[in-house]
């Protein structure tokens, strides 16, 4: 599959997120929990070449900035700190609607190693929404310095998707994360992403729910994971999904991208 | 295509609908569950910690400090250990101040006898400003001298946070947020820097009631009123054995009433104007810290005990003279003083208050310092000179006065509950942009006060207790 032809198919759905894309660019979106140094990687990775602005409509203020790695340009998009995607705050649902709605090449979701407990919470809600993700294991200088040693071999092997070790503000770590993202990008690496198993009950109310909604919904939305959204009443998620629909440019998409991404 | 979308859209809102909203809550936290606990599994795989002792104790001392059992009773039994501590200790300090300063008073007396200074000039200087210092100096720099190192070592151990944590489930329940407990413990510094804290909420709707209901955690400005009062007042009542006991007691009820009434508040806000769901958020509990003494002692005495006391002294000293010209400008056979009071009298009566203890909290608008300087200043220039040299005859001027337990209460209450200061009013329209908004944060206060007083006085009047 040729990533470029899939990056000029999706412009429009950065447009609504008030994305402008050059061409041939690839999509990075820069998600963690707060306090994780996400902001010193977005720094370390785009330098002095940033833009900061307001997400459309709402009042989260967004930062943008672009580098370019191996010959290939990037627009990284740094999404506001949350500790998850359960959409109870502004900035849970700009950083949830632009993982699902956005449609990033892939996402770095940033990771504190001194509570690496507390930070997968979000990895695997990112995992759940899209399976292009590496994850960036920062502060590993902090940790070793409090005891705590984290083996990124088997995490990497755990969640099924690259896990980086960093020191973002010293640089260490930054060019083999984005050797990954852009492996991960361009499909080089195949991720195989850890999902979160339910208690049965859920499951299988899930799996209900998801073959009812498959034949209305774009291939390139999660349907298991917008299944378990209207499990738990959570319509918000559902509202974003038809407003972006109903867009005009979108629409026209929708039966190339059910083709395209017919699995 | 565009009947696709609708299609769609109708199905998913069907689909919400064949579940319950109970249903979906028990998913919703099913599904969290699975998630942490998948998340637990893959970091015991992935991180190794060296078993840290300190870490360890952290999490025992925790698991006991923030259980449902003990949370409470031990955030309750701190908080009485540091009253009865600032209350028993506060007693001689105090004594001895006054002494000593109005020993100072005769000698300035003698001054201006000496230099043959007119009985006005002397009025306004010594019987005013002098006095008014002095009162505010005895009677409230001892207990802030010693409440605020206590506090503020509460607050360097990481206790506050925890108390935030055992808060939440409250808070949730009144629909408020968590971290509301945070602005609260930054009110009993200020109002207005609780208000500004309030800023770490990040939904506008929870941080409005945060904003909103600040003003009912005491401040520094009220705290050593009410604890004056209590000790001068309430702890006299009884038995000298249990006085100190029995002030203390008063004052950590009061506390526990005005976050009684901040839950109620916010509750009413959130089923009324304000409506909506609690947000769920994650508290980092830091490690508990060694408290660096020096460093307390220093930081509480100086930016806290003495910037309160400046704050005091900078508008006490004019408020002073100010009190003590209208208590003896005379309109008619009353002094101005007294013609406001009596103008207020029959709605104070009504609140267990008397006119010129309304007439203070009105006049202490500026700054809650004041307030009590105010009322005993206008009771002694209004009143007999008599001579005025401590603590008990502090006492004896307030029942001279008509003062009864009621009284007291009464302004303790309204003390607690009504208005913010002119700073706090003024922080609230710069963090809410609206006038609306503000003049509601003054009168929702001053209407609970109003409210209560009314409430306990006239219970108080039926029942003949006073």
């Amino acid at each position: 599959m040729n990533v470029t032809d899939k990056s000029l198919c999706t412009a429009a759905a950065y447009e609504a997120f008030g994305l402008r894309l050059s061409k041939n660019q690839l999509v990075i979106a820069l998600a963690g929990n707060p306090n994780t140094g996400k902001s010193t990687v977005f720094n370390a990775l785009t330098g002095l070449k940033q833009h900061t602005g307001n997400w459309p409509g709402k009042t989260v203020l967004r930062a943008e900035g672009t580098f370019v790695h191996r010959n290939k340009k990037i627009l990284l998009v740094d999404l506001p700190g949350t500790y998850s995607l359960l959409a109870t705050s502004a900035d849970e649902q700009v950083a949830r609607d632009f993982l699902c709605l956005g449609r990033p090449h892939a996402v770095i979701v940033v990771a504190d190693a001194t509570c690496l407990e507390r930070n997968l919470n979000l990895v695997l809600q990112v995992m759940e929404i899209t399976p292009k993700v590496v994850v960036c294991v920062n502060l590993m200088d902090e940790a070793a310095r409090r005891g705590i040693k984290v083996d990124t071999e088997v995490l990497s092997r755990e969640l099924g998707v690259p896990c980086i070790p960093t020191v973002a503000r010293d640089g260490k770590g930054l060019t083999e994360l984005k050797d990954a993202v852009l492996d991960v990008a361009r499909g080089v690496i195949v991720t195989s992403p850890r999902q979160v198993s339910y208690e049965p009950y859920v499951e299988q109310a899930a799996a209900r729910i998801e073959s009812r909604i498959r034949p209305y919904l774009p291939g390139w939305v999660n349907h298991r994971w917008v299944a378990l959204r209207l499990l738990e009443g959570d319509m918000s998620i559902i509202k974003a999904i038809i407003d972006h629909l109903g867009n005009g440019s979108e629409q026209l998409l929708l039966q190339e991208g059910s083709a395209v991404w017919a699995r | 295509m565009g009947t696709l979308n609708s299609t769609l859209s109708s199905l998913l809102s069907s689909i919400n609908q064949e579940i319950s909203a109970k249903e979906q809550q028990k998913i919703r936290d099913s599904i969290v569950s699975s998630i942490y606990s998948c998340a637990e599994e893959i970091s015991r795989k992935a991180a190794h910690h060296k078993i840290d002792r300190r870490f360890e104790l952290d999490q025992k001392i925790d698991n006991i400090i923030t259980s449902r059992m003990f949370g409470i009773p031990i955030m309750l039994a701190l908080l009485g250990v540091i009253l009865w501590l600032t209350i028993a200790g506060a007693n001689y300090p105090s004594q001895l101040l006054a002494n000593s300063l109005f020993w100072f008073e005769g000698q300035l007396t003698g001054f201006f006898v000496m230099v043959n200074a007119p009985d006005w000039l002397h009025g306004v200087l010594v019987l005013g400003m002098y006095r008014g210092l002095a009162w505010v100096v005895s009677v409230m720099l001892p207990p802030m001298a010693i409440f605020f190192p206590l506090f503020t070592l509460l607050e360097d151990l990481g206790y506050l946070p925890r108390v935030a944590f055992i808060l939440d489930r409250y808070f949730k329940k009144a629909c408020a947020h968590g971290k509301q407990a945070l602005t609260m413990c930054m009110g009993f510094g200020c109002n207005a820097a609780g208000v500004i804290s309030c800023r770490i909420i990040e939904s506008p709707r929870e941080r409005l009631i945060a904003v909103l209901t600040n003003v009912f955690v005491p401040c520094n400005g009220r705290f050593p009123t009410l604890i004056s009062l209590s000790m001068i007042f309430i702890g006299g009542l009884g038995a000298a054995a249990y006085s100190t006991a029995v002030a203390t007691a008063v004052v950590v009820l009061l506390i526990l009433l005005g976050v009684g009434i901040t839950l109620l508040i916010s509750w009413l806000l959130s089923k009324t104007v304000l409506r909506g769901e609690p947000s769920f958020f994650t508290l980092e509990l830091p490690p508990y810290r060694k408290p660096q003494l020096g460093r307390i002692l220093i930081r509480s005495l100086l930016d806290r005990t003495i910037f309160v006391l400046m704050r005091a002294i900078v508008v006490a000293a004019p408020a002073g003279a100010i009190t003590w010209i209208l208590a003896n400008t005379y309109i008619g056979d009353l002094s101005i003083i007294a013609h406001l009071a009596g103008w207020l009298d029959p709605f104070a009566f009504l609140l267990g208050l008397d006119g010129i203890i309304l007439l203070a909290f009105i006049l202490g608008l500026p700054a809650n310092e004041i307030v009590l300087p105010i009322m005993i200043m206008s009771y002694l220039s209004a009143g007999a000179m008599l001579e005025l040299d401590s603590l008990t005859a502090l006492r004896t001027l307030l029942i001279d006065n008509g003062w009864t337990w009621l009284t007291a209460l009464s302004t303790m209450l309204f003390s607690l509950l009504h208005f913010p200061c002119g700073t706090t009013l003024l922080t609230i329209y710069k963090e809410t942009k609206s006038l609306k908004w503000t003049a509601f944060a003054a009168l929702m206060p001053l209407g609970t006060a109003v409210i209560v007083t009314f409430a306990i006085a006239q219970l108080a009047f039926l029942l003949g207790l006073v």
